[in-house]
């Protein structure tokens, strides 16, 4: 009696799976050809990555050899795919005009890269990532030297992109995303490993839109849509894979995404399975193996034993790129009800984050050390619930298991040994610490200033926290005597700007990790606070985050309650003139501004203005040669002056001009908090010098200077700082005293309560008895104002950023078409 | 006349800044606030905040949260509910990604269309 024969097309990694696994259930129920497009045998996928890499020979991956073909006496047409399926005779045709009938037909054709249909994408030289074919392309490529572009920082991608750079190609990747791997990665993960990346050579662009492939028959090199040229020689796209129905789809099989399966992966056809990425089941597609195993042990015990059952899979990601661990697994992008754990360990580049929800783990990122990658996503599978271990779970596996954890985290720590270490950059261990609070050292600074424990990236922070608890039970209020700087960083303004220069630091991310924030990417306290240290700490050269900057610094306009904004143009010094007053007066009836006032600051405030009229209202008085009053900034303000001696009986010096040249000197910079200054001819004061964070009273023999003066909600008058003989030695004091108040105060501090926290004799000791200090002082604020005195409207006004100010699109229910791009 | 789908589609992902917002005003309804967190997820709320309309668009973008520019309120712009001691609910407008491009709930974001 003949068996009955079953066909599978696809000798891929599902579809051989699946015979073995039907072999294992029942060797002799069918008679088996296996129908592959590719010339090989049976080979491992996955691992072309390390073959392209040069970790692995063609051997080495094989999963199934020909003699496994033999042995299980099946027949393998290799190298011929099948292109027909014809269900009412229940034959299948090959490209070569073989025809074979079946009793049951398993699909099991895989994926196909998607090929982005730039200009030049059928290019010599163009390549996707998918089978041997294309590593032998990439191959020879190499061999032949030159660049390579990757299009697509996702995993295939960068695993393209770091075999070619093995094999000594020059390679950038283009990512149209902001970070790389978003799909795995949350943005602190995906901008270590860009980092890391980086480290090795690879050039790697995010934001980047590919707007063609050129070249004269051949790939010579890639244009972005910004306009940005990349010469290259090699073009590999792994932007992504569309399941292979092109058969089913000729058959007429139910298709969505995927072939439609039921729970046994039967499709619509009672006698044709598929399997494997081509499939949809449960409306959900798969590009991993992990869920083929699932599949295919179902679709066996379906076919030849007791029907189980495919339920689904939840899958989790590896990045084969050896040095760089990154794990991922489950749903991390937060919501209702979510908590984050996150560590950081900056010292050995770690980064972790579990999401946790209803005490059960749904989602984990592992950066650095993906040891307990396994863990997690056990816990993630099973549903365990994790109350219990919740306050040790991030340590991970060895140390929640432990015994160490239980509902009181401070017992994980007193039950530590006294040699263990609790300091690892210091090496101080847990009896050193508590020697250091039993002599009497009951705060953490006073830890952090007798051992060094937790002085120096903090990450023990939590630890040495615990054994003062632990070692002075109540005594201990958990106070510490400055506050940190958001509920994110265990760290204080001062210590995060202390360690930004110390460290290097040059980017949001590169902060929050270097410092062990316990949030992904931190709160509106402080990102807008990491911006500005940053700006502050290296002028001119970090990129200021438009995203870390609250709406008004942001639209470089004042928002009002209704949503429109206000528009406030520098008059320096208070000084105005016709063609400003004209073009003011212009814009206001041009753009039906609802009021024009006069401000407390001595200047004109535009009411109303619709965001989308920013640009325009911008254009305009610039053209009368106004630029922006920083009316919204934390920077310098206004600079008042009073008419002085020039008009005045009283006036005693040049009070109006002076105010113009520290506003010409200051504006423009950005600073902690807004910052004001008033210039008055004499002591009468008409310009309020004394409410002012700058003061300068002009007497008979010069300018009495004073500082740290607010009339706003708590009212504090000036303190005198000194009195000097010329206007250049008052501007060069100005300069010196907001230098300072910009590298040392806490972000959102008026100088009113800076000044009063660290005390007149220390500005005194640093502006007026340090001389040098003071001239260094004065010389990093100008070399800083370099970089700052640039009008942030006509920028705009020029097109930069004008996504901000434009609607995305516009509905319109009533006309046709619906909907109007903007 | 043909059948309305149930989709809308508003523009491209790529449109919208990592963190950021941008507004889809509605002719004769409410503007919407369109948001894209770090992870490249996007929601869609309208753009009044609960407390006092203030527009949502305009606030910062951090995790799943956008804080309102005019008084700092919290709110989730997974469910529309105002965070912590704040109490108030913004509608929350579905949305899909299909193919990179933007899709919204139709009656969603028609609703009190006159
Ligand atoms: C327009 C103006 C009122 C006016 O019509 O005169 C004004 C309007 C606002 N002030 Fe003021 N202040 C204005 C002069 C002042 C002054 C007087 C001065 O500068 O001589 C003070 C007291 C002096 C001082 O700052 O020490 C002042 C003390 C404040 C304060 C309290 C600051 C403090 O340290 O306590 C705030 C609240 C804040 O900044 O957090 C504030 C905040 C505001 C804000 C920005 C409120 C806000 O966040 O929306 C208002 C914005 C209006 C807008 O959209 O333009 N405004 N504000 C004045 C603009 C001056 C200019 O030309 O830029
Ligand atoms: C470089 C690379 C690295 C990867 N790394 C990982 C990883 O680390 N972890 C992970 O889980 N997954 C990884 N994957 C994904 C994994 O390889 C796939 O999920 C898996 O191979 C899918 O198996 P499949 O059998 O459905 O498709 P395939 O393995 O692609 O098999 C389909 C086969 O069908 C053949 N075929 C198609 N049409 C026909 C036809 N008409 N006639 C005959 N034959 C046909 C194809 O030629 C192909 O050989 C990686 C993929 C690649 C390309
Ligand atoms: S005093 Fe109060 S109400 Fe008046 S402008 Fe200043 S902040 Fe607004
Ligand atoms: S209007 Fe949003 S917080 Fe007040």
């Amino acid at each position: 009696m003949t068996k009955p024969h079953l066909i599978v097309i696809g000798n891929g990694m599902a579809g051989c799976r699946a015979i073995e696994e039907i072999l294992a259930r029942d060797a002799d129920r069918y008679r088996i050809t296996i129908f592959g497009a590719e010339p090989h045998v049976n080979y491992n996928r996955i691992m072309l990555s390390p073959l392209l890499a040069g970790d692995k020979s063609f051997d080495d991956i094989v999963i199934n050899d020909l003699a496994w073909y033999a042995d299980n006496a099946i027949d393998l047409v290799a190298g011929d795919p099948v292109v027909a399926i014809d269900r009412k005779i229940q034959t299948v045709t090959a490209r070569s005009g073989r025809v074979e009938s079946y009793e049951k037909l398993i699909l099991a054709t895989g994926s196909d890269p998607f090929i982005i249909p730039v200009p030049g994408h059928d290019l010599q030289g163009v390549v996707t990532f998918r089978d041997m074919d294309d590593v032998g392309a990439m191959l020879r490529a190499a061999d032949a030297g030159g660049d390579a572009v990757v299009i697509g920082g996702g995993l295939l991608g960068l695993e393209a992109a770091h075999g070619l750079s093995l094999r000594g190609m020059k390679v950038t990747v283009l990512h149209i995303m902001p970070t790389l791997m978003e799909r795995q990665l949350d943005e602190a993960a995906g901008w270590l490993l860009k980092e890391a990346l980086e480290a090795r050579g690879q050039t790697i662009l995010t934001g980047a839109d590919t707007a063609e492939i050129y070249g004269q028959g051949k790939v010579e090199g890639v244009r972005l849509k910004s306009g940005h040229e990349i010469p290259a020689s090699l073009v590999v796209m792994a932007v992504g894979i569309r399941p292979n129905v092109k058969l089913a789809r000729g058959a007429d099989l139910a298709i969505g995404r995927g072939i439609h399966v039921d729970d046994h992966l039967v499709t619509s056809d009672a006698n044709i399975l598929a399997v494997g990425e081509c499939v949809e089941h449960n409306g959900l597609v798969y590009g991993l193996v992990a869920p083929l195993w699932d599949m295919c042990r179902s679709l066996a015990d379906g076919l030849v034993a007791t029907p189980s059952g495919y339920t689904g899979s939840v899958t989790s990601t590896k990045l084969k790129v050896s040095g760089i661990d990154v794990f991922s697994a489950g749903d991390f992008s937060g919501g209702e009800g979510c908590e984050d754990i996150v560590m950081r360990d900056a010292a050995r580049g770690i980064y972790k984050r579990v999401v946790v929800k209803d005490d059960r783990v749904i989602g984990a990122v592992l950066y650095g050390d993906t040891q307990d990658g396994n863990w997690y996503f056990d816990l993630l599978k099973k549903r365990q619930d994790v109350a219990e271990i919740r306050d040790a779970l991030i340590f991970g596996q060895a140390f929640a298991s432990g015994g160490a954890a239980s509902a009181n985290p401070n017992a994980a720590v007193a039950a530590l040994a006294d040699d263990a270490e609790i300091c690892g950059c210091n090496g101080v261990s847990k009896g050193k610490v508590v020697g250091a609070i039993a002599g009497g050292a009951c705060t953490l600074d006073a830890v952090r200033a007798c051992t060094k424990a937790s002085a120096s990236c903090g990450s023990c922070t939590p630890l040495v926290e615990g054994l003062l608890a632990v070692t002075l039970g109540d005594a201990f209020d958990g106070e510490r005597t400055a506050p940190t700087l958001c509920k994110c960083s265990s760290f204080t303004h001062e210590d995060v700007r202390r360690l930004i220069p110390e460290k290097g630091l040059k980017a949001i991310p590169q902060v929050m990790q270097a410092l062990h924030w316990t949030t992904p990417d931190g709160c509106s306290s402080c990102r807008p606070a990491l911006n500005y240290y940053l700006l502050c700490a290296s002028p001119g050269e970090f990129v200021d985050d438009n995203q870390s900057r609250f709406v008004n610094e942001r639209m470089h306009a004042n928002i009002q309650k209704d949503g429109t904004y206000s528009v406030v143009p520098r008059m320096w010094g208070g000084v105005t003139n016709p063609k400003e007053l004209r073009a003011i007066a212009d814009v206001a009836e041009k753009y039906q501004a609802r009021m024009v006032k006069v401000t407390g600051g001595q200047r004109l405030d535009i009411f109303g203005i619709k965001k989308e009229d920013l640009p325009a209202v911008w254009a305009d008085l610039n053209a009368a040669g106004m630029v922006s009053g920083h009316a919204y900034a934390k920077a310098l303000r206004t600079v008042k002056t009073c008419v002085g001696s020039e008009w005045c009986r009283f006036g005693t010096q040049d009070s109006t001009g002076l105010g113009i040249k520290t506003e010409q000197m200051t504006w423009g910079s950005f600073m902690p908090h807004k910052f004001k200054i008033a210039v008055s001819g004499c002591p009468r004061n008409c310009a309020e010098a004394t409410i002012k964070d700058f003061g300068v009273i002009c007497v008979d023999s010069g300018y009495e200077l004073s500082i740290g003066g607010n009339g706003g909600i708590k009212l504090r008058g000036t303190d005198f700082l000194c009195k000097v003989a010329t206007e250049q030695e008052a501007l060069d004091h100005c300069a010196a005293f907001i230098q300072l108040y910009r590298e040392e105060a806490r972000y959102l501090d008026r100088t009113a309560p800076w000044v009063e926290r660290v005390g007149l004799d220390y500005i005194k000791a640093r502006i007026v008895e340090d001389v040098e200090g003071r001239v260094a002082l004065t010389a990093r604020f100008h070399f800083s104002q370099r970089f700052m005195q640039d009008d942030p409207w006509a920028k705009r006004a020029a097109g930069e950023d004008y996504k901000l100010h434009q609607h995305l699109a516009e509905i319109r229910p009533l006309a046709t078409p619906s909907l109007v791009a903007a | 006349m043909s059948a309305v789908g149930e989709w809308l589609d508003i523009g491209r992902v790529d449109q919208l800044p990592a963190l950021g917002a941008r507004t889809l005003p509605v002719r004769g309804g409410r503007e919407i606030a369109i948001f894209r967190t770090a992870n490249g997820e996007i929601y869609a709320l309208a753009n009044q905040c609960p407390h006092k309309q203030g527009p949502l668009s305009q606030g910062i973008v951090h995790d799943t949260t956008v804080t309102c520019p005019l008084h700092n309120w919290r709110i989730s712009l997974v469910t529309g509910e105002a965070l912590g001691e704040d109490k108030g609910c913004v509608p929350v407008i579905p949305v899909k990604i299909d193919g990179g491009r933007i899709l919204i709930g139709r009656a969603a974001a028609l609703e009190g269309v006159a």
